[in-house]
């Protein structure tokens, strides 16, 4: 996977992991570009398109397009499942995830994301795994603070 | 100084805001005291800061001058500060920035903490974003992790490694050791990372690749994926009842670069594909996608030919499934496959057929292309037609190729002339005002060739454009045919079909309409004057009306318009006596091979009158010359050059010789020179306008090639023998260009040795799109009487990036199905 992004249908974006090295400038524009493209896409459409020399894989949970460039050799049709197990592992820690939860969580999306997947593949194929691992990293996070919980500190709590 | 505010509050004071400028106003607040709160250096607040300033730089903010502040964070000993000191890092920071150097220390400690989470967010940020400097240091302490019986830092280090490899490709070896007990791992995560990293090394280096066959990689890889397979329930990895569908695709596609040209390998993974083939439950995308890899893989090994059917097969079923993304993975795969498999690929034809109707267009796109790759000589009037249905009711984004697929299609197996023309009348009024400009004169040729078929051809261009003169590709032909065969027309002397009562006027009428629509660009308006011109010598009652009609554009604002007018008004004044023989009938525009030099292709569609010379043009002359041109261009002294038969597109340019004319074409196509003198060729030539269909079924399965390829530049050719005269070849090139920028004024040429004769049929177009988007297909007609190795010398001319390109290559890699 070369990147992943999370936007809304309004064309927020909410998230964007890249897995390679791209210049700042160049990203604004691509996450233009592709949010464009995808978003004028009608819901009878695949869920696979052609953009620049990469193959768009895109998902569309509730208000959130989820949105996976990949090359030329990956398989479309397990992307889709890795976005579903993203989603997944959303879901579980949040409890119904809904936008708002990413909105205001992000950045607890991103560290579910990068437990889930490094260098634009899948690290752990158990969810049970990726989860552990999450909850037991927040835990630290709890531990670290005294007397003051660190999720207060973050606003969390 | 308060406390900042943290980072929720900010994120909902953020969304309450209407205005772009009143967010602008609430962030470049907020920056300014996270700034003077980043000055006082306080260590408390610090992961709250640039917290905030992360969310900032989603919403399009700039945070560079949180960067230094990340770094802190990650040297901090609080988790939670190196929690979002990592992430700020992996968002903030890049390679092309110094200051991601300073990270590197901090990062090999964290490599050796005691806290394996911590060790995890070192390997992670390294595994995403490490640039080559930090790769090159800390890669010893990555090969060290992958070593480690601590499975979360495996998975971890493996992903890691792949990282490290592909940014320092010479560290490949150092991860070789390590590598040897990775796949013995009972845990899926290691498993699977690990056959990432394994894929990883086989696909960079030949020599891993062949370390990897030898020591029994392929029996090990089966084994586990027999066992995920085989094995009842396991409820952490399962998939809607499939157990670990990632790893299994991942498994896959290693076994697939294994076995790619590997005889031994492949054998050794016949059985499990077969398995998997069959037994994958295909109720749910997840089962699909396996079977997806699996037909992958199996189109890429070496595999026997009752797994390849099997295969396609496979892709058949998914043609017919209701989720539509399964149909568009199943019509890109059989588009790869179309080639080497056709006739099992042609068992699904109708279905592919079908998804021309397709709602979605990436799915039409494909289903177009695909139906175009299955046309041959016995299904050509059945694909005809659907896919001039197709023309009639796509996207304008299809029409043009779909037209130049039509044409191509239809010159290589028309069953008739009739059938033909009337192929190319449909295209020119369905989608008229899309086909390409090249394809005109390609046109004209193709008409004029077709001698009996002329009153008809004739008679509909007229009925056309009677009601609607807009589309210009049709006007022009229509205009050209007009000029040259208009006593035909009112002479009503069709015998196809009931002739119409036209007359001269008539037909003047309409010719000056186009010449003064607005509707009608100068290159058309050019046609039609000089159809009008033409007319003089055929017509006999309006003549003078003609000559009207000219000398009022000679005064024409357009300059062409112009100075054609001027010379046929001076033809009419002063050389009226050569005005029949410069206007006379067009002889068939063909290359001749029979008499040598003074058999000269006819290179377009106009005759120009040649009113400053007394004498005709020595059209010998020029393109001896340029035949020799060729020949050195293309060196050695066993070379013929190749004449191809294409005529060009534009009409005469100012100047009116007819030697520059064939100046001009070599800018704009193939060049047209004099056949070295040579014994009478058997008419294989013109076998593209024959009425039999000469090719079939049999003519699949020979190999495709790459015949070139740089500098994003690719050409395929793709290989079909005639059933009515096996010396014949016709090999169909595609060029296509991987670069960001589009190719211009394409050129192909070829040549080849003595024994051989060629024959180059027009392209599709000139221009190559960029990204892959498109291609240029051209017909390469090959006779080989003799049965001799084919060789093929190739010259690339075209404009890129602005500067022209050229090139000279050699093409010695033809499948030996090809010419034997």
């Amino acid at each position: 996977m070369r990147f992943m992004l999370l936007f809304s249908r309004q064309g927020k974006l909410r998230l964007q992991k890249w897995y390679l090295a791209t210049a700042d400038k160049d990203k604004k524009k691509m996450v233009r570009e592709l949010m464009q493209v995808v978003l004028a896409r009608k819901p009878k459409m695949c869920s696979f398109l052609e953009w620049r020399d990469l193959k768009v894989v895109y998902k569309r949970y509730a208000s959130l397009y989820f949105c996976c460039a990949i090359e030329g050799q990956d398989n479309e049709l397990i992307t889709l499942e890795l976005i579903h197990r993203y989603v997944e592992l959303l879901d579980k820690y949040f409890g119904s995830v809904c936008e708002l939860d990413i909105i205001f969580n992000f950045e607890k999306a991103y560290f579910i994301l990068d437990e889930f997947v490094m260098g634009g593949e899948i690290q752990d194929t158990s969810k049970k795994s990726v989860l552990k691992a999450i909850e037991q990293a927040d835990l630290l996070q709890e531990e670290d603070e005294s007397p003051r919980s660190v999720l207060e500190e973050m606003g969390l709590a | 100084m308060p406390a900042p505010i943290r980072l929720r509050e900010l994120i909902r004071t953020i969304r309450t805001a209407r205005t772009q400028a009143e967010e602008r106003e609430m962030i470049q607040k907020e920056c300014a005291a996270i700034r003077s709160s980043f000055r006082e250096e306080d260590n408390t607040y610090r992961c709250r800061n640039v917290a905030k300033l992360l969310y900032m730089h989603m919403l399009g903010y700039p945070a560079h001058f949180g960067q230094l502040e990340c770094l802190k964070l990650i040297a901090s000993q609080k988790f939670t500060d190196k929690r979002i000191g990592y992430l700020g890092a992996m968002l903030l920071l890049d390679e092309r920035q110094d200051v991601h150097l300073l990270m590197t220390n901090c990062i090999k400690n964290d490599l050796n903490h005691s806290t394996q989470y911590v060790q995890g967010l070192a390997l992670c940020t390294l595994g995403c974003m490490g640039s080559s400097e930090m790769c090159r240091d800390l890669a010893g302490e990555v090969e060290k992790l992958l070593k480690t019986s601590n499975s979360y830092l495996r998975k971890k280090a493996a992903l890691c490694a792949v990282h490290v490899i592909r940014k320092v490709p010479e560290l490949m070896e150092m991860f070789l050791p390590a590598t040897k007990n990775l796949l013995n791992e009972k845990n899926h995560g290691v498993l699977h990372t690990s056959v990432v990293l394994l894929t990883e090394m086989c696909e960079r280096s030949p020599d891993m690749l062949a370390h990897f066959r030898k020591v029994s990689l392929v029996p090990q890889l089966v084994r586990i994926l027999k066992n995920l397979i085989m094995s009842g329930y396991s409820p952490e990895h399962d998939v809607s009842g499939i157990s670990d569908p990632f790893l299994q695709v991942r498994i896959l596609r290693l076994l697939r670069i294994l076995g790619r040209n590997d005889d031994d390998s492949s054998e050794a993974m016949n059985d499990i594909l077969a398995q998997v083939a069959t037994n994958t439950e295909t109720s749910k995308n997840v089962g699909n996608a396996i079977l997806y890899e699996t037909v992958l893989t199996i189109m890429d090994i070496k595999s026997e030919s009752g797994l390849r059917v099997l295969a396609i097969n496979i892709l058949g079923r998914f043609l017919l499934n209701n989720d539509k993304n399964i149909r568009y993975v199943a019509l890109t795969s059989l588009l790869k496959t179309v080639q080497t498999d056709h006739n099992a690929v042609q068992r699904h034809r109708s279905t592919i057929v079908d998804c021309l109707k397709d709602l979605d267009v990436s799915i039409k796109r494909r289903a177009m292309e695909l139906s175009f790759a299955l046309v041959n000589g016995n299904n050509v009037r059945g694909m005809m037609k659907e896919l001039l249905y197709f023309l009639d009711s796509c996207e304008p984004e299809f029409k043009a190729d779909c037209a130049s697929g039509i044409f191509l299609a239809a010159e290589k197996y028309a069953p008739s002339k009739r059938w033909h023309i009337d192929t190319i009348m449909r295209v020119l009024t369905t989608a008229g005002s899309y086909v390409r400009d090249d394809a005109v004169p390609n046109l004209i040729q193709l008409i004029t060739n077709s001698v009996e078929m002329h009153a008809y051809t004739v008679q509909r261009l007229y009925k056309a454009i009677l009601g609607d003169y807009s589309q210009q590709p049709l006007v022009q032909v229509a205009s050209w045919c007009i000029g040259e065969y208009g006593d035909l027309l009112v002479s009503g002397q069709c015998e196809e079909e009931e002739p119409i009562q036209v007359t001269e006027d008539e037909v003047l009428d309409i010719l000056e309409s186009v010449l003064i629509s607005n509707m009608s660009a100068s290159v058309t308006r050019g046609y039609a004057l000089t159809a009008i011109m033409k007319l003089s010598t055929r017509f006999t009652c309006t003549v003078n009306r003609i000559k009207k009609v000219v000398s009022i554009y000679g005064s024409s604002i357009d300059v062409e318009l112009q100075q054609r007018a001027v010379e046929y008004n001076a033809l009419f004044k002063k050389y009226d006596h050569m005005r029949p023989a410069l206007l006379e009938r067009m002889p068939v525009m063909e290359k001749v091979t029979t008499n040598g030099p003074t058999d000269i292709v006819q290179t377009n569609g106009e005759t120009e009158p040649a009113v400053l010379e007394t004498k005709p043009p020595p059209s010998g002359l020029q393109p001896a010359s340029q035949a020799n041109d060729l020949l050195d261009l293309l060196g050695g002294s066993d070379i013929t050059p190749v004449i191809p038969t294409a005529p060009t597109s534009k009409p005469a340019s100012a100047g009116g010789e007819l030697l520059d004319l064939l100046g001009d074409l070599n800018l704009t196509g193939s060049p047209i020179s004099a056949p070295a003198p040579q014994i009478a060729q058997p008419p294989f030539l013109l076998d593209g306008l024959s009425s039999q269909p000469l090719f079939n079924d049999i003519a699949a399965g020979i190999p495709s090639i790459t015949a070139y390829n740089k500098n994003g530049l690719k050409i395929d050719f793709t290989f079909e023998r005639s059933n009515t005269n096996p010396s014949v070849t016709v090999i169909t090139i595609q060029a296509s260009n991987s670069t960001e920028l589009d190719m211009t004024d394409f050129v192909f040429q070829a040549a080849v040795p003595k024994t051989f004769q060629l024959q180059l049929l027009s392209p599709s177009s000139s221009v190559i799109p960029a990204f892959n988007s498109g291609t240029i297909t051209q017909v390469i007609k090959v006779l080989n009487p003799q049965k001799q190795q084919l060789r093929m010398r190739i010259k690339l001319t075209y404009n890129h990036k602005g500067s022209a390109m050229q090139d000279l290559a050699e093409v010695n890699n033809f499948p030996p199905q090809s010419w034997q």
